[in-house]
C-alpha cells in the first residue's frame, strides 16, 4: 500500500505522486522534443517513414488553417461561434491518424483535426458553428459521431459502441480488417463528469475495446487543471483497473505511437486504455471567451515554444525530408483551402423554418403534423404582404 | 393461443418474444440477469439468451442509458430497465439530451431504437423514491415517445411494439399490478397500434381519462356508480404522442371530462389534456375539465400513501363536481 504522509492540510500529494510539472513530468511519453530532436522511449518507440511524417505535417498545417480561417470567419459574422483547436493539432492528428477505417471516433466540439482525419469536409463543421444545422455528416459513413456539446456524455457512447463491437465478434479475431475499437475524446474538465467516470467503470467491467483520449489542454474555460484533479489524470486509470499513459500531446509522433498501441490493445481484446495527451489550449475557449481575465500571457508564451507544428517542421528540415518546394506547395494548398472555406461558408443556406419538424421522430405524429401545417399556413398568410 | 398471465408474466413473455424475433434486441439493467430483476420481469431470460444479450450493468443509470446510446449507434436495440421510477434521474441527461435528440441532431441519419422500461407509481408500501410518476417530464421532451400499459394483454403487446419502434420509448409499467390479477393473453391476436387510446368502458354522462395504475381505479369508480351515472373510461395508453381522437369523440358526447393520474397535478398530463380538450371540445363542454392526481407535494411516507394517491372516492368526488356547473 502506498504510504500517504500527512501534511498540515492533509496528505502531501506531491510526495506521493511527484510535483505537477508544467512540462508534463517524467512520465511524459515523448519522441520528438520541442526543439525537433528525435528521442526514444522504451515502451512506445516507433519508426516513421518520411512519407508518414510529411503527411502528419501537412495534416497539422491544414488543420491549423481551418482553425484560423474559421476564427476569422466568426469575426466577420459568418459563424456564430467557433471553438479553436490552436495548439492541439498534434494531439488530434496523431490520434486521428492512428485510427483504422473500421474504428469509430466520438468527438467533443473541438475535434476538428480528428474530423479531418476521418475525411470530413470542414465545411460540415462550419455549418454547425454557423448555426444552419446541428451536425450534418453521416456518422455511419465517416465512423465519426456527431459533435457532442454535453461535457463527457460521449465517453459513454464510445463505450456502448465498443460493447457492440464485442457482440459483433469484431474484437480479438486477429483479422486486421475486422478487429475494431472506439476512441472517446474529452477534455480535462470533462474528467470530473460522472459520465466519464461511469464510462471508465463500464469499459473496465466489460473489458470493452475503447480508448479514452483526454486532451488535457490545462483549461476548462477559465478553470485550471488543478481545479479538476490533484493527481495527474492518467493515473486515475489505475483506480479503474486499466492502464493510463501521459503522452506529450504536442508531439505528433508520440501521440500517434501511444494511440496506435492503445487501439491495437483494444482491438486485440485486452480492454481499455486512458491516454492523457498533455497539451495547451493556445487560443480562447471559444470566440466568445476572453482568456486575459484568468490566465497569464507568460504561460501562453512558454507553451508557444512547444508548438506542435514547429517541432515537426524543424525535424523534417534538419533531416532533409522537406524542401522549399514542399512547403511552398503546402502554403498554396492551405491558401486554397482557406479560400474554399470563405466562399463555401456563404453558400451554407439557412434551413427552412418548417424543417424543424423533420426528424424529431421516424414518422411525424399526426398532432405534430397539425402543428407544422398550422405554422405553414401562418407563414403563408404573410406572403404578398409588405 | 391463449394463456392466463399476470402483468409481470406478460411483460416477460413479450420480452422473450422480441428477443426471439430480433437478435439485435438486448436487455440491460441492474439485477436483470441471474436475479431476473427485482420484480422478476426478466426472469429466466439471461439463462436462455446468454450474458451478452441480458446484461447485468454496473450500478450507474447514466452509464446504462449512455452505453445503450452507443449500442444503438452500432445497430442494436437496447431495452433498458430502470429499477424504480425515482432512480431514472441520474440518467435524465442522457435521456433528454442524447436519446431524445440524436435523430434530430443527425437529420435522421442515426436512429435511437431504445426502450427505457420504468416500473412506476405507488401503492406498494415502499420507502422514498420507489413510488413516483415522472411521465410528464418525459412527455414534455420532443423526440421521446411515452406509453403506459395497464393490463397483461397490453403489457404483452405494447412492450414488443415499443421494441420494434425506431423511436426511443419510455415504457411505464404500473408496478403495483405486476403480480395482480391475471388475464387471458392471446399471443396470436393482432394488437392495436401502439400509439392509440381506447375506450375501455362505454358511458354517456362523463368521460374519465386514465393510464397505467389509474385505469383500474377508474373502472371501479364507474362500476360503483352504475345505474346512477353512466361513466365512460378511456385508457390513454400513449402519453406522447397523445391520441386525441377517442378523447375528443367521447367528450363531445358526454360534455364532461375528468383526467386522473397518480402524478402531481401541477403541470402534469392532466394540464395538457385539459387544454387540448378545451381547445377541441369547447362548444360541447358542460363543465370545466377537472383533474384528480397526487397533491403537489413530494410523494409521502408509505403509511399515508393511500390517502395521498387518488382513489375511487376522490375520482367520484371530481365526477360529482363536474355536475355542479
Ligand atoms: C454538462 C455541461 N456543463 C457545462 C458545459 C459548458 N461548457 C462547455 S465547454 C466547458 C469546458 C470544458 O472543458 P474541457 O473538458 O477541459 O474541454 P476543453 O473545452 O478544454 O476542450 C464548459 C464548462 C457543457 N457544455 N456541458
Ligand atoms: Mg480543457
Amino acid at each position: 500500500m502506498t504510504h500517504v504522509p500527512d501534511g498540515e492540510f492533509g496528505p502531501d500529494l506531491a510526495e506521493v505522486f511527484g510535483p505537477q510539472q508544467s512540462d508534463g513530468g517524467p512520465e511524459l511519453v515523448q519522441l520528438l522534443t520541442p526543439e525537433g530532436e528525435r528521442t526514444h522511449h522504451a515502451e512506445f518507440d516507433m519508426d516513421f517513414s518520411a512519407e508518414q511524417l510529411r503527411g502528419f505535417y501537412r495534416d497539422m498545417v491544414l488543420t491549423r488553417r481551418i482553425d484560423t480561417e474559421s476564427t476569422a470567419l466568426q469575426r466577420h459574422g459568418e459563424l456564430g461561434i467557433w471553438a479553436q483547436l490552436l495548439g492541439q493539432e498534434a494531439a488530434q492528428i496523431g490520434s486521428g491518424r492512428a485510427l483504422r477505417p473500421q474504428d469509430f471516433a466520438f468527438p467533443t466540439y473541438r475535434e476538428h483535426g480528428v474530423a479531418w482525419c476521418r475525411g470530413l469536409d470542414p465545411l460540415k463543421l462550419l455549418g454547425l458553428f454557423r448555426g444552419v444545422d446541428q451536425s450534418s455528416w453521416d456518422p455511419a459513413e465517416t465512423n465519426f459521431a456527431p459533435y457532442t456539446i454535453i461535457i463527457g456524455a460521449q465517453a459513454l457512447h464510445a463505450t456502448g459502441y465498443a460493447m457492440g463491437i464485442q457482440r459483433d465478434g469484431a474484437v480479438g479475431t486477429g483479422d486486421p480488417e475486422r478487429d475494431a475499437a472506439t476512441i472517446g475524446y474529452f477534455g480535462d474538465g470533462a474528467s470530473s463528469q460522472g459520465d466519464v467516470n461511469e464510462a471508465f467503470i463500464f469499459a473496465a467491467s466489460y473489458n470493452a475495446p475503447v480508448v479514452f483520449f483526454c486532451q488535457n489542454n490545462q483549461w476548462a474555460i477559465s478553470e485550471p487543471f488543478e481545479r479538476q484533479s490533484r493527481i495527474p489524470l492518467y493515473q486515475r486509470a489505475l483506480g479503474f483497473g486499466f492502464p493510463g499513459v501521459r503522452v506529450d500531446g504536442n508531439d505528433v509522433m508520440a501521440t500517434y505511437a501511444v494511440t496506435q498501441a492503445a487501439l491495437q490493445r483494444a482491438r486485440e481484446g485486452s480492454g481499455p486504455t486512458l491516454i492523457e495527451a498533455y497539451t495547451y489550449r493556445m487560443g480562447a475557449h471559444t470566440t466568445t471567451d476572453d482568456p486575459t481575465r484568468y490566465r497569464l500571457s507568460d504561460d501562453v508564451e512558454n507553451w508557444k515554444l512547444k508548438d506542435p507544428i514547429a517541432r515537426v517542421e524543424a525535424y523534417l528540415r534538419r533531416n532533409g525530408l522537406i524542401d522549399e518546394q514542399f512547403t511552398d506547395a503546402l502554403t498554396v494548398e492551405a491558401d486554397q483551402l482557406g479560400e474554399r472555406l470563405r466562399a463555401g461558408v456563404k453558400e451554407l443556406a439557412d434551413p427552412s423554418p418548417l424543417s424543424v419538424f423533420d426528424h424529431v421522430y421516424a414518422e411525424l405524429p399526426p398532432e405534430l403534423a397539425e402543428q407544422r401545417d398550422g405554422y405553414a399556413e401562418y407563414l403563408a398568410s404573410f406572403e404578398g404582404a409588405h | 393461443m391463449t394463456e392466463k398471465m399476470t402483468l409481470a408474466k406478460a411483460l416477460n413473455a413479450g420480452l422473450r418474444q422480441a428477443m426471439e424475433d430480433d437478435p439485435k434486441v438486448l436487455l440491460m439493467g441492474e439485477d436483470v440477469g441471474k436475479l431476473g430483476g427485482v420484480f422478476r420481469i426478466t426472469d429466466g431470460l439471461q439463462k436462455d439468451f446468454g450474458e451478452d444479450r441480458v446484461i447485468d450493468s454496473p450500478l450507474a443509470e447514466s452509464g446504462i442509458v449512455g452505453t445503450a446510446v452507443g449500442l444503438a449507434m452500432r445497430g442494436y436495440r437496447p431495452v433498458v430497465e430502470i429499477q424504480f421510477d425515482g432512480f431514472v434521474y441520474p440518467a435524465y441527461d442522457q435521456i433528454v439530451s442524447q436519446v431524445a435528440k440524436i435523430r434530430f441532431r443527425t437529420q435522421g441519419r442515426v436512429a435511437m431504437p431504445i426502450v427505457i422500461r420504468i416500473p412506476f407509481g405507488g401503492g406498494i408500501g415502499a420507502v422514498e423514491h420507489h413510488s413516483e410518476s415522472p411521465e410528464a417530464q418525459f412527455a414534455h421532451t420532443p423526440g421521446l415517445k411515452v406509453v403506459a400499459c395497464s393490463n397483461p394483454v397490453d403489457g404483452y403487446w405494447m412492450i414488443q411494439q415499443a421494441i420494434a419502434s425506431d423511436d426511443p420509448v419510455i415504457f411505464l409499467e404500473p408496478k403495483r399490478q405486476y403480480h395482480g390479477a391475471k388475464s387471458e393473453v392471446d399471443t396470436s391476436a393482432t394488437p392495436e397500434p401502439l400509439h392509440t387510446s381506447r375506450v375501455v368502458r362505454a358511458g354517456s354522462d362523463v368521460t374519465l381519462l386514465a393510464y397505467g395504475p389509474m385505469v383500474r381505479t377508474c373502472l371501479s369508480a364507474a362500476e360503483a356508480v352504475e345505474g346512477e351515472r353512466s361513466v365512460e373510461v378511456i385508457d390513454l395508453r400513449t402519453l406522447s404522442p397523445l391520441d386525441m381522437g377517442p378523447v375528443v369523440e367521447s367528450v363531445r358526447r358526454t360534455g364532461r371530462a375528468v383526467v386522473t393520474h397518480e402524478a402531481q397535478v401541477n403541470l402534469g398530463m392532466g394540464a395538457e389534456l385539459a387544454a387540448r380538450i378545451t381547445e377541441q371540445c369547447f362548444y360541447s363542454l358542460e363543465a370545466p375539465v377537472l383533474r384528480v392526481g397526487g397533491f403537489d407535494t413530494p410523494y409521502p411516507a408509505s403509511r399515508i400513501e393511500e390517502e395521498w394517491l387518488p382513489d375511487l372516492d376522490r375520482v367520484l368526488d371530481a365526477v360529482d363536481r363536474t355536475f355542479d356547473f
